[in-house]
């Protein structure tokens, strides 16, 4: 087995253009097949540190490694295929709302297509099986000709986790995918995250709130404050108390 | 009740209290400018009668005008109305989506130079009369429908480009965010997350701005840019009000026709 | 795993049956439409030497009739504040009853309503052909047209506004028997009050802009000389024309859009 991480942070810093600091010296690695948790009040940078990991976000200074490669000079094409290997959910879904469900599904995969092709909307048949079956694993394959904004808050996350299957990822980055669902629906989505983890060893980075859930699906709790992390435990270790430090106002 | 604690120096609560007096006095000067400015000397004693010849005209208007296969009746020219504006608000909206992405101001801009410029030409556009668009566009073309198809184009440009641009501003750029986290090239992501998105809203925009143009396509006649105008300024001139009744009657009908359509459509769109 | 059926996919989408129809459709009209107006690309690039010539004139604007044109310019902004005013002031009891909140009888308000919707189809420029041949040639007939215009503009946007408000000040009135002309006047106004005051405005820009052209029919205002000059093939002139009712709707613009701002 090899054993280098999959995502490394060294001494990683990020201030933003208007002085804001978003992320101070972070240190840490997350092994392939980890499901990490990253808690934290609001602001304190869960964001931040997710997004910098596909480069949605640059850093200032430091370094970020993602299968032992630094991410810093990637550019163009080398790049998309970065975030390419990178699936990313949002707390908005982000999804087209007008459009067909099978449509926004296909859009995942459009770093596999020249670009004339994906304009066109010419996604191969070996593609559209291939969207069917991620409908099928969140168990939505009966809305694939629904329209996106047809279906509920937690139907339209399922298909963002559908969307991103098609870029067949490594690591998924997942931002508050629950902050706007109801319990049930949170523990649908939540389970999905967790099967991804377990079945296909995806790599999974999600930032939640709940300290509750964290404890329920997470294999390491990373806690942030202000831009630096100021926890760091395998769920084993991690306590009550622990938690109610990372949440302590500064 | 002198319950009000102001730290406010007492000056200022003195200007609060009676600025309105001031707001007031502003407003008179100005509505005394604009009544004593005017000059009513227009007023002819027929007015009354003409008016009277107008009513009788509107009540017996001059039915057989309505079709006579000759090409210059009512239908006919309602019709190429409606061809101008339909075109015109085409070829407008068209050239409208470059000039709202210049327009639509972006994030990290430095000092909003290139929306800027952008806003400051198409309110150029917007100001320049639609006539003497009309008008110089005839002197390239000669007159008729085609001149007036040409001033509603570039006319509407100035709206289109800003409802437009609006739209950009306001849009919701999640979709963008999505394909860019799953690797799409910029081109990608304008054609499969920005324009899906935004099109619903640039074609009922455009539908909007149909409505305009069938009305601005209605006067543009009367400056020679084809439609029904030209009949409708000839028949006032000459004073033959039964004609200029049945075309009253043909261009608030189609007004409320294409209104009507055009809401529904945008209901369904939206 | 648990995995679900997949639908069959609806014949409509299928074959694309309304994105295909729906392209069909317009382009029917296009060339319908392109038919109709004799549209001929060639002829606009034929004629080009003769457009550009006018160009070229108007970009030379004759600075020294600036004088001449500055009281017609008065003058449409007069023509604009007048007949916006007057408008505005007749739309208040039409918007009232056209509001479905204030008013409960269907019939009446659906008579206001067609009434309404059928003065907005009239073109401004339309009305003013028809009042400079009821008037006389003179700003009478460009402050009627504009007052017209706005009564049909105002009158939709004020009942909109009136149909937003909050119904607890009003029905708290109705309850202790207040008559209805109280109640509007204590309870409605004062919530409309700023919305009135901005659309009023905006309108009024709308009518600064309408205003410049009347006068292209002989309804008043610097549009007069517009289209003297026009005629005159007088093309520096136009130019002058064009470039100080631009500062002026811009100036207005820029005015009545802050005091929206302030107002809002
Ligand atoms: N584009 C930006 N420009 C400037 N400052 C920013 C920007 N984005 C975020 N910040 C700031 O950086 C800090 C971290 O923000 P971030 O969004 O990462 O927090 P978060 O932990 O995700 O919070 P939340 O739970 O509310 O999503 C905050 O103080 C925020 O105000
Ligand atoms: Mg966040």
């Amino acid at each position: 087995m090899d054993k280098t991480p999959i995502i490394s942070f060294k001494n990683v810093n990020k201030v933003y253009d208007n002085g804001t600091v978003g992320l101070k010296n972070i240190n840490f690695e997350i092994p392939q097949g980890e499901f990490l948790v990253v808690v934290g009040l609001s602001g304190a940078g869960k964001s931040t540190l997710l997004r910098t990991i596909n480069r949605m976000h640059e850093i200032t200074s430091g370094e970020i490694r993602v299968e032992g490669e630094s991410i810093k000079a990637y550019k163009g094409r080398s790049l998309r295929l970065l975030r390419r290997k990178i699936g990313m959910i949002f707390q908005n879904f982000n999804l087209v709302k007008r459009s067909s469900v099978a449509k926004n599904v296909l859009s995942g995969r459009v770093s596999y297509y020249a670009t004339w092709q994906s304009i066109l909307g010419l996604f191969s048949a070996t593609d559209k099986q291939k969207a069917v079956q991620a409908l099928q694993r969140v168990s939505l394959a009966e809305k694939l000709y629904a329209r996106a904004d047809e279906l509920s808050g937690g139907q339209q996350q399922r298909v963002a986790i559908a969307r991103t299957l098609m870029q067949d990822p490594k690591i998924i980055l997942a931002d508050e995918p629950i902050a706007s669902l109801d319990p049930l629906t949170t523990k649908t989505v939540m389970d999905i995250l967790k099967r991804l983890n377990q079945e296909d060893g995806i790599t999974v980075i999600v930032n939640l709130h709940s300290v509750a859930l964290a404890r329920e699906y997470a294999d390491r709790i990373v806690g942030l404050r202000a831009g630096e992390v100021v926890y760091d435990e395998p769920i084993a270790d991690v306590t009550e108390a622990d938690l109610n430090r990372v949440y302590q106002t500064v | 009740m002198q319950t009000t604690i102001s730290k406010k120096p007492a000056t200022l609560t003195l200007w609060r209290r009676w600025n309105w007096l001031l707001w007031i006095a502003i407003v008179a000067v100005i509505y005394t400018w604009a009544i004593t400015g005017l000059h009513f000397t227009g007023l002819q004693e027929s007015a009354a009668s003409v008016s009277r010849s107008i009513v009788h005209g509107l009540v017996q208007p001059d039915w057989p005008y309505v079709y006579n296969g000759s090409g210059e009746d009512l239908v006919s020219l309602i019709l190429q109305t409606l061809a101008i504006a339909f075109l015109g608000t085409i070829i407008s909206s068209l050239i409208s989506v470059p000039f709202a992405f210049w327009a639509a101001r972006g994030g990290k801009e430095w000092l909003h130079v290139r929306s800027g410029s952008g806003k400051v030409v198409l309110t150029l556009i917007r100001t320049f009369p639609e006539i003497v668009l009309a008008i110089m566009f005839i002197k390239a073309v000669g007159p008729g429908s085609y001149a007036g198809v040409l001033a509603v184009s570039i006319h509407s440009i100035g709206m289109l480009g800003k409802l437009f641009s609006e739209a950009i501003e306001n849009m919701d750029r999640g979709a963008d965010e999505a394909i860019t986290s799953a690797g799409g090239n910029s081109a990608q992501i304008f054609m499969l997350a920005t324009l899906p998105t935004i099109m619903p809203e640039f074609i009922s925009y455009t539908l909007y701005r149909f409505e305009i143009a069938v009305r601005s396509a209605s006067i543009l006649g009367m400056v020679g840019a084809g439609g029904i105008g030209t009949p409708m300024i000839f028949a006032i001139q000459t004073r033959n009000w039964p004609r200029v009744g049945i075309i009253l009657l043909g261009i608030v009908l189609m007004v409320l026709l294409i209104d009507t359509l055009s809401e529904q459509l945008r209901k369904r769109l939206i | 795993m648990m995995t679900t059926q997949v639908p069959r996919r609806p014949w409509l989408q299928r074959w694309h049956v309304k994105p295909i129809g729906w392209t069909l459709v317009i382009l029917i009209l296009l060339v319908a439409s392109s038919r109709m107006t004799g549209v001929d690309v060639g002829m606009f690039f034929n004629n080009l030497g003769q457009f550009t010539d006018l160009l070229v004139r108007m970009s030379q604007p004759a600075w020294d009739y600036l004088p001449v044109i500055l009281h017609p310019l008065y003058e449409t902004i007069q023509m604009a504040i007048l007949g916006t005013t007057i408008g505005a002031t007749f739309a208040v009891p039409f918007a009232v009853l056209a509001a479905s909140n204030l008013v409960h009888n269907r019939w009446l308000r659906g008579i206001i309503r067609l009434m309404l919707d059928l003065v907005r189809t009239l073109p401004d420029l339309l009305l003013a052909a028809i009042f400079v041949a009821i008037f006389g040639i003179g700003s009478t007939a460009g402050v009627v047209t504009l007052a017209i215009f706005s009564f049909g503009m105002v009158s939709k946007l004020f009942y909109e506004v009136i149909e937003t408000i909050d119904m607890g000040p009003l029905e708290a009135l109705e309850s202790v028997g207040a008559n209805k002309l109280t109640i509007i006047w204590y309870a409605v106004l004062p919530q409309i009050m700023n919305q009135f005051v901005s659309y009023f405005l905006y309108t009024l820009e709308f009518n600064v802009r309408a205003s410049t052209v009347l006068g292209y029919l002989g309804a008043g205002g610097i549009g007069v000389f517009l289209q003297r000059s026009l005629n005159e093939f007088n093309y520096s002139q136009t130019a002058v024309i064009i470039l100080a009712t631009l500062v002026v709707v811009m100036a207005i613009d820029g005015i009545s859009n802050h005091l929206r701002r302030v107002l809002l």
